[in-house]
Formats: structure tokens, C-alpha cells, sequence
């Protein structure tokens, strides 16, 4: 079978002050072309580590991932036309306006300032931002906003595959939804693979069709929400899916939001 | 390449001198304070030689004196902003934390640098020939004579071998986060301390003047100063251009592919974000 991504024994160790993390313990994930997979785990689990390898800004020390048949490794260049990331920091030039951030995302990936305005424009309304706000600096917008601006700026490329890192974080109830609606948008109109990490977990169980677990470097366990949950039902009485959570990673659902708000 | 490829590298260029435009235009004041620096720093070395006479008591040419120190602290200048946009493009991008993004991009990593670089050199150039005429209007500086384009040319050609070791120069905030932009300047420092920023070469120690001749800015500053100072026209200069030209063609894909193999060792070691 071709798949989206396809990741074997990937394993990556960092160093860091005479420290040594094995961030991922070989790791293996397939994901299904025009899927929206979820990767859930623990803050410090390896969902990161795991995108960033994706993204070709990590090379792991052993194991394979291509993407849609390209090594990320090898034909890293290849990897790049196809792919485009959300993460849980909406990491902008600041001082620079949304126009001009957005104009210099689609510069670099080769779009016309003509398509990139019309995406601009058409992307503004369906992410929900105020069109007057377009010319203010980033540092001046609220987390949420920038958060939108980040996800219209990985929107506006239409990539093969999108890899979002806890995209709604920090995002309000009505954003959220706006970014949910995007999601499934994409995948239904665009076929467009998603690799999805999230904390929560109402919205993994709502937009994934296939989920991992992920916990200290390894996949625990994997299948749809709802064999997860079938599972889990077997021990817990009317399983939520924040219960297969910590079923499987011995870490509530609040604990690790906690975590994740320590190490910020 | 394909035209649609080479259409795809040129909108990514001019993405990256756009950006660059809107970021110097968005700190506009700090443009102004460092201008304002590199203006002081120009007007004392002018005094230094001015001063020259009055404490020497020899009869000096003042207006070449202070011209040739000028000169000197003009190339000063341009290598800091050459050097310091370079060199930022990792450093300002992993404290913006869009280097990420940035590097996933599908673009080829020569047109990221030269691009930057492009941009670097546009405004160096601009910024030094703005600082040679205020400077020479508070001197009251006869540059009748000299041949400013000659200068300029120079300027454009010696910029190849100073992007290849700008590219160099980028490298170390990848390597050291905290330290690395400080130590590009240090770099800058030595390279034109052998080259001869405010005298000749011939004044320095032998194993000094060795070094001195593989350095570009050896070259770039003789160059400049016998347009400026003698009026020599472009095609008069070959001395100083071959060994730019020639140093450029080493130095320029040497400092890509220096950049190339660190790029791949801070993927392997994970440290392109600044949290690392």
C-alpha cells in the first residue's frame, strides 16, 4: 500500500548537557493517504520530535520515514513541496504586519503575490480574523489571533500533507471550531493527509480517523477512537476517550496539560 | 531547471530581500541609532587624521589622510552590515523563532543566502556611499578626483568572497545561540585588523602579511583607495580585481557548502530551534 507517511523504527537521541534523552525508541506510524491521524502522548512523549522529523528539520538517528515514497533524509527537497506545518508556537517576524508574513510564507514557497492575496483574503474569512487587524503588527495581536494567522499561513500553501502541532491551543471555543471545520475542509475537499497532535481529546476523537498513543519514546497502543475506546470499555465503565488516554499512558488528561504549562 | 522552477526560486528571492526591506523599515530607529554609530566612528577616524599634523608637526596632505582613514572605516561599516544580515539570518530568525519555517520551506538554501546576501550588499553599499558624502561635507573633503564607481565596483566584486565568509560567519549562531553573533563581529574584526583597515599591510609583521594576502579585504580596501584617493578608473585596477574575482570563486561555494554540511549537523543535533 502507498502510504502518506510511513515511518519504521525511528529512533532520535539528543545530548544535552552531558544529558542524554532518547526522545523517540523506534517508532512506527502509517498513515493513510486523505486520513487525519492523530499522534497523542504526554508533554515530553515524542510527538514533536516525531513532527519536526517529518518536517525535515531533524534527522533521526536510525529508522526510515518517507512521505508519499520520498525519504526525508534523501529527498528532503521533495519532502518540502509536499508538506506544511502548524505548530503549538505561532512563530512569526513580529514587528512585521499579517500581509507581510503571510506574503513571505507563500513568497518562499514559490506563490505569486496575486494568488497569495486572493488566498489571504479568501483564508481570513474561514479562519475567522478581522480583515481590518491585516496590516497591524503580529506582536500587537492576541495568542489566538496569532495562532489563526499561523494556521491560514499553512493553509494557504494547500500541502500534500499538513502536520499540526496542537493547532487550536490557546484558541477560544468559537476559533477552535473555525480551525476544526478548516481540518475536515481539507480533507474532504483537498484529500489532504493530516498528521494531528492535540491535548484535546474530544477534538482528537471527533476529527481523527486513526489514532496513535504515544508514551516515553514509544507507540503504545494504536486504532480507530473507537476500538480505543472498545478496548478500554473492558476496564472502565463508559469509557471516554480521555480515559483510553491514561489507560495508556498512566497520566491523566489534566496532568498533562499541566506538564505542558510548566515546561512552556 | 525548469522555467517553472527557476519562476518558483525567483518569487522566493525576492520573498527574502521583501522581508528584509520590511524589517530594516520596521526598526527603522535602530537603523538610525546604528547609522548614527557608524557616522561617529567614521568622523573620529577623520579626526585621528586630521590630528595627525597638529601632534606629528610634519606637513601632511590632510585631505588625503583623512580620506584613506575614512575609507577604512567606510569598509568597516559595510562589513558590519554585510556580516551582521547574514549572520542573522539564523540568529534574528531563531529569536523570532521562524527558522523553522523558514528552512521547510521548498526553496534551495543558495537562494536563501543569496538573497539575504543581495539585500545586505544593496544596503551596505547605500549606507556606505551615504556616509562617505556626509563625512566629506564635514570635512569639507575634495572628492573631485575620485572615481566612485571604481569604488563601487570593487565594492560589488570584493562582496563575493565577503558572502562566502558571511556564510561562515552564519554559521556560528547556529552553533552557538547565545555567543555566535557577538563572535562574528570578532571575526570582522580580525580579518580587516590583517588587512589593513587604517594603514598598509606593509607595516605589519611578515607572518601578518601572509595572512594578508588571502584576505579579500585586502584587496576591497587598496582597491577603493586608489579610486578614491588616486581617481584610477575601473579597467586600471586589475591588480586588486583578479585576486577578488579569484578569492570570490573560492570562497563563495566554500562558505555554501560550509553552510550546507553545519545545516545538517544542527538537523542531526536538533538545535535549530532556540530552545533546542
Amino acid at each position: 500500500m502507498n502510504y502518506a507517511l510511513y515511518a519504521l523504527n525511528i529512533k532520535k537521541t539528543f545530548k544535552k548537557h552531558r544529558k542524554t534523552i532518547q526522545a523517540l525508541k523506534g517508532v512506527d506510524v502509517k498513515i493513510e493517504k486523505g486520513e487525519i491521524f492523530g499522534l497523542l502522548g504526554p508533554n515530553g512523549s515524542g510527538k514533536s520530535t516525531f513532527i519536526r522529523i517529518a518536517s525535515t528539520l531533524l534527522i533521526p538517528d536510525e529508522g526510515a520515514m518517507k512521505v508519499l515514497g520520498y525519504d526525508i533524509v534523501k529527498d528532503a527537497s521533495l519532502v518540502r513541496r509536499l508538506i506544511n506545518r502548524v505548530s503549538v508556537e505561532a512563530s512569526f517576524f513580529r514587528k512585521l504586519s499579517a500581509t507581510e508574513n503571510l506574503l513571505f510564507a507563500a513568497g518562499i514557497h514559490g506563490i505569486s503575490r496575486k494568488k497569495a492575496l486572493a488566498k489571504i483574503h479568501d483564508l481570513v474569512e474561514k479562519v475567522g480574523l478581522d480583515k481590518k487587524r491585516l496590516n497591524d503588527p503580529l506582536e500587537d495581536f492576541s495568542r489566538g489571533m496569532q495562532q489563526k494567522v499561523a494556521i491560514a499561513r499553512a493553509f494557504m500553501t494547500t500541502p500534500e500533507i499538513m502536520l499540526l502541532d496542537e493547532p487550536t491551543t490557546g484558541l477560544d471555543p468559537r476559533a477552535k471550531r473555525d480551525v476544526q471545520r478548516l481540518i475536515h475542509e481539507m480533507k474532504n475537499d483537498m484529500k489532504t493527509t493530516v498528521l494531528l497532535t492535540t491535548h484535546d481529546m474530544e477534538e482528537a476523537e471527533k476529527l481523527c480517523d486513526h489514532v496513535s498513543i504515544i508514551h516515553q519514546g514509544r507507540i503504545v497502543v494504536e486504532g480507530t477512537p473507537r476500538e480505543l475506546k472498545l478496548k478500554v470499555s473492558k476496564k472502565v465503565r463508559n469509557a471516554t476517550f480521555e480515559d483510553v488516554f491514561m489507560e495508556y499512558t498512566g497520566v491523566s488528561f489534566n496532568e498533562a496539560e499541566f506538564q505542558e504549562v510548566e515546561t512552556a | 531547471m525548469s522555467v517553472k522552477a527557476i519562476a518558483h526560486e525567483a518569487r522566493a528571492s525576492w520573498a527574502f530581500i521583501i522581508r528584509n526591506f520590511n524589517l530594516t523599515k520596521r526598526y527603522w530607529k535602530w537603523e538610525v541609532v546604528f547609522f548614527a554609530y557608524t557616522m561617529a566612528n567614521s568622523v573620529t577616524m577623520g579626526f585621528i587624521g586630521k590630528g595627525v599634523e597638529s601632534f606629528s608637526g610634519a606637513v601632511v596632505n590632510v585631505n588625503y589622510l583623512i580620506l584613506y582613514m575614512l575609507l577604512g572605516s567606510i569598509l568597516w561599516g559595510y562589513l558590519s552590515i554585510l556580516f551582521e544580515i547574514v549572520a542573522e539570518t539564523v540568529a534574528w530568525e531563531r529569536w523570532e523563532e521562524t527558522i523553522e519555517y523558514t528552512f521547510m520551506a521548498p526553496v534551495r538554501r543558495a537562494t536563501h543566502l543569496l538573497s539575504v546576501c543581495g539585500y545586505a550588499i544593496l544596503y551596505g553599499i547605500l549606507r556606505a556611499g551615504i556616509i562617505l558624502l556626509f563625512v566629506s561635507l564635514f570635512f569639507d573633503l575634495d572628492l573631485s578626483g575620485a572615481n566612485l564607481i571604481s569604488a563601487a565596483g570593487i565594492l560589488a566584486i570584493g562582496s563575493f568572497s565577503f558572502i562566502g565568509l558571511g556564510m561562515v560567519a552564519a554559521v556560528l549562531p547556529l552553533i552557538s545561540p547565545e555567543k555566535g553573533v557577538q563572535v562574528v563581529h570578532i571575526f570582522q574584526a580580525l580579518l580587516l585588523m590583517f588587512s589593513g583597515v587604517y594603514y598598509e599591510v606593509t607595516v605589519l609583521p611578515d607572518w601578518m602579511q601572509q595572512v594578508a594576502k588571502i584576505s579579500p579585504a585586502t584587496y576591497a580596501l587598496k582597491g577603493m583607495r586608489e579610486s578614491i584617493l588616486e581617481g584610477k578608473a575601473f579597467n586600471e585596477l586589475w591588480s586588486q580585481i583578479w585576486p577578488l574575482v579569484l578569492l570570490g570563486a573560492i570562497l563563495l561555494p566554500s562558505g555554501m557548502f560550509f553552510f550546507n554540511k553545519m545545516e545538517f549537523w544542527a538537523k542531526k543535533r536538533g538545535v535549530l530551534k532556540r530552545s533546542g
